[in-house]
């Protein structure tokens, strides 16, 4: 069923509530087949606009197309895309299997086939054994498996998933990730999964938008979304990221030479579409800074104040010449990092391609 | 076994025994305002009944709940069974069973009203619905008169906007005895569907339509089974006093079909057969009861449905 046409558009949406704008001015294509991922603080409109993908709210300006198709005041029941949600909402007055199959009967499907589906759900999500159970008497896991396998049953071109791990212990969301990621390659569901935590969306996404403030920022990726993030809210919100203050003072093709407030020159990478001019802010990933001696060529000088031991790395806390801390990160080895000593100056050079030049 | 732990023992078994004395005026209650008058009819019942009214005391005698089911003939002694009771049961039973209906099918979708009403508003609707408990139930019932009876506001109105020529007669027919019954107790089954309604969450009526449920659907699969225990409650408080009835079927009636209520009102009074009207309210009791074992296997099986 391949198409070329995306399974969701969203065109400038905009949905107010009273004065307040929850979405303000959305616009995305998600592609068929995608893994897509909304990821935002809490409060930024993720669950706005799944309710509005899903029909449960109308937008107050824009469209939303389903594979082409303007679905506008089409109510929930006719569209042809299921929700997993954020407190799971299982009927508690049926059975496991009853809500799964409920779905299917609402679609008028025979019985015959409503039950062969529930099975090969409960089998998807290795649930077999507790079929006839009450969902009260589940833990939170296996709501949530029961959860997923409701919504996928009546086999939807579009999954909505509204933070569905978020309510998961540590060990069992790590778990869940992975099924997830398994059931959207093995169903080709069109899967747009909404979830506050950087890592799952790094680790599970074809995609990831970007939100704040009702808006989407950046729509890329993971690598693009991590690498190349071109505005300071994307750096900030996803993994670690130093920032430096700076002037431009010269253009060449897709970077910039900046003259750093904490001394030095360094080529940053420009974002897409942008020609700043005057002040910039770069930024480098800690893990994309090496520690060099004081006597080596580098593009930062400074004090080192702080080693912090993590395990699989080390942070080093170093103080810039303008007072600005820098944080770079050394993975460790079996011989360590003994001999670094808070007090010592200590120079840092940049990995090729590291320093990149934030939109505003 | 040590001996402080035997102490220990002692001391709890006797504060056991003990114990109840604290719950004496709760008994002492209970004795008082349900025990005992229930004993008081129950003992009645037993009894021959007075020449005027009354029972003669301490005379055993089986003619009051002979008299609920079965009546000799007026010439021979040839017994027949009580039709003129039996019927009036019926009735009784139909009556409460249509109010019971009625009120359902205004209750519910009034109580669904106000739940969706924003929260702000919702109190000014609840004050709406039980504005008619604040009157005393017979000024109310002639309330309702003025409006059905044939020169009332209701066919006033409708005879005038040239709806009808004729007005309806409402007054003193079965169909006016049910809109009195229904207004009547409408609050006693908006109440409690409004109070399970208000904690619904809506949330799943959104699962439901999102899994393609359409708005009847929703309605009758998620939201109905949910404030199922609600919904009988609400029968059960609609029910029990409108089969005991009285005030509003005979008013509204004209008390040409009489309902148990007024028969039992009657036997205490220009019927002078105390035992016998004693008889027949445990006959009412004992229906009573057998709606609530209904509604207690109900509300059971509610419980282990989920769990
Ligand atoms: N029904 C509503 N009425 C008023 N404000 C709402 C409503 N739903 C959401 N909002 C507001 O819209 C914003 C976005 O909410 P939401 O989409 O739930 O965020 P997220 O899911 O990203 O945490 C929040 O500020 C929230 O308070
Ligand atoms: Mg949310």
């Amino acid at each position: 069923m391949f198409s070329a046409l995306p399974a969701i558009e969203v065109r400038d949406v905009v949905k107010s509530f009273g004065d307040a704008r929850a979405l303000d001015g959305v616009s995305v294509r998600i592609k068929e087949n995608e893994f897509f991922t909304l990821l935002g603080p809490s409060g930024c409109g993720k669950t706005t606009l799944l309710r509005l993908i899903a029909g449960f709210d109308y937008p107050t300006s824009g469209e939303i197309c389903l594979h082409g198709k303007d679905i506008a005041g089409m109510p929930p029941f006719a569209r042809p895309v299921n929700t997993v949600f954020q407190n799971y909402a299982l009927f508690p007055h049926m059975t496991v299997a009853q809500n799964i199959g409920f779905g299917l009967e609402m679609q008028g499907k025979p019985r015959s086939e409503i039950a062969a589906r529930v099975d090969q759900m409960l089998a998807l999500v290795r649930m077999e054994t507790l079929r006839s159970r009450r969902t009260s008497q589940l833990s939170g896991g296996q709501q949530q498996r029961v959860a997923l396998a409701r919504a996928l049953a009546p086999q939807p071109r579009v999954l909505l998933l509204d933070e569905p791990l978020s309510a998961l212990d540590y060990k069992l969301r790590k778990e869940m990730q992975g099924e997830l990621k398994r059931l959207q390659t093995e169903t080709g569901i069109t899967f747009i999964f909404v979830t506050h935590d950087q890592e799952e969306a790094l680790t599970m996404s074809d995609r990831i938008a970007v939100m704040s403030g009702g808006r989407i920022l950046q729509v890329g990726n993971p690598r693009d979304i991590y690498d190349n993030p071109q505005e300071r809210f994307v750096a900030d919100f996803i993994g670690e990221v130093n920032f430096l203050a700076g002037q431009v003072i010269g253009i060449d093709g897709r970077t910039a030479r900046v003259r750093l407030a904490a001394g030095g020159e360094v080529v940053a990478g420009l974002p897409e579409g942008a020609t700043p001019v005057g002040r910039a802010t770069v930024i480098v990933r800690p893990e994309h800074a090496e520690l060099r001696g004081p006597t080596e060529q580098a593009d930062l000088r400074g004090r080192l104040e702080q080693v912090v031991y993590f395990g699989t790395d080390t942070h080093l806390h170093v103080r810039l010449a303008d007072q600005s801390e820098f944080v770079l990160r050394q993975q460790n080895s079996p011989r360590g990092t003994a001999d670094l000593q808070p007090g010592a100056e200590v120079a840092i050079a940049f990995k090729p391609g590291a320093a990149r030049v934030l939109k505003d | 076994m040590s001996q402080a732990q035997e102490i220990a023992e002692e001391m709890a078994r006797r504060s056991v025994r003990t114990r109840w004395w604290l719950s004496a005026p709760a008994l002492a209650v209970v004795f008082l305002f349900a025990i005992a008058p229930l004993a008081v009819i129950v003992l009645y019942s037993f009894m021959a009944k007075g020449d005027y009214g009354d029972v003669k005391y301490w005379q055993f005698s089986l003619d009051g709940w002979f008299s609920v089911f079965f009546e000799r003939g007026l010439f021979d002694d040839s017994i027949g069974i009580a039709q003129a009771h039996v019927s009036i049961l019926w009735r009784s039973v139909k009556l409460a069973l249509i109010t019971t209906v009625v009120t359902l099918l205004i209750g519910f979708p009034t109580a669904y009203f106000i739940a969706i009403r924003p929260p702000s508003q919702r109190d000014f609707w609840l004050f709406l619905i039980t504005i008619p408990f604040w009157t005393n139930l017979l000024i109310r019932t002639f309330a309702i008169q003025e409006v059905f009876r044939n020169e009332g506001v209701l066919n006033t109105v409708l005879m005038w906007s040239g709806l009808i020529r004729e007005p309806l007669k409402i007054m003193f027919t079965d169909l006016g005895i049910f809109l009195g019954m229904a207004y009547v107790y409408l609050p006693l089954m908006v109440l409690p569907i409004y109070a399970s309604l208000e904690k619904f969450d809506f949330r799943f009526a959104e699962a439901a339509s999102d899994l393609y449920a359409n708005n009847r659907n929703v309605l009758w699969r998620i939201i109905i089974p949910m404030t199922r225990p609600a919904i009988i409650a609400g029968c059960i408080l609609v029910f029990i006093p409108a089969l005991g009835a009285y005030v509003t079927p005979r008013l509204l009636g004209g008390g040409k079909n009489l309902m148990l209520g007024n028969l039992i009102e009657l036997q205490f009074g220009q019927g002078r057969n105390w035992p016998l009207g004693a008889a027949l309210s445990l006959t009412l009791t004992g229906v009573v009861m057998l709606a609530l074992l209904v509604y207690v296997r109900a509300a059971s099986k509610e419980g282990r449905s989920h769990g």
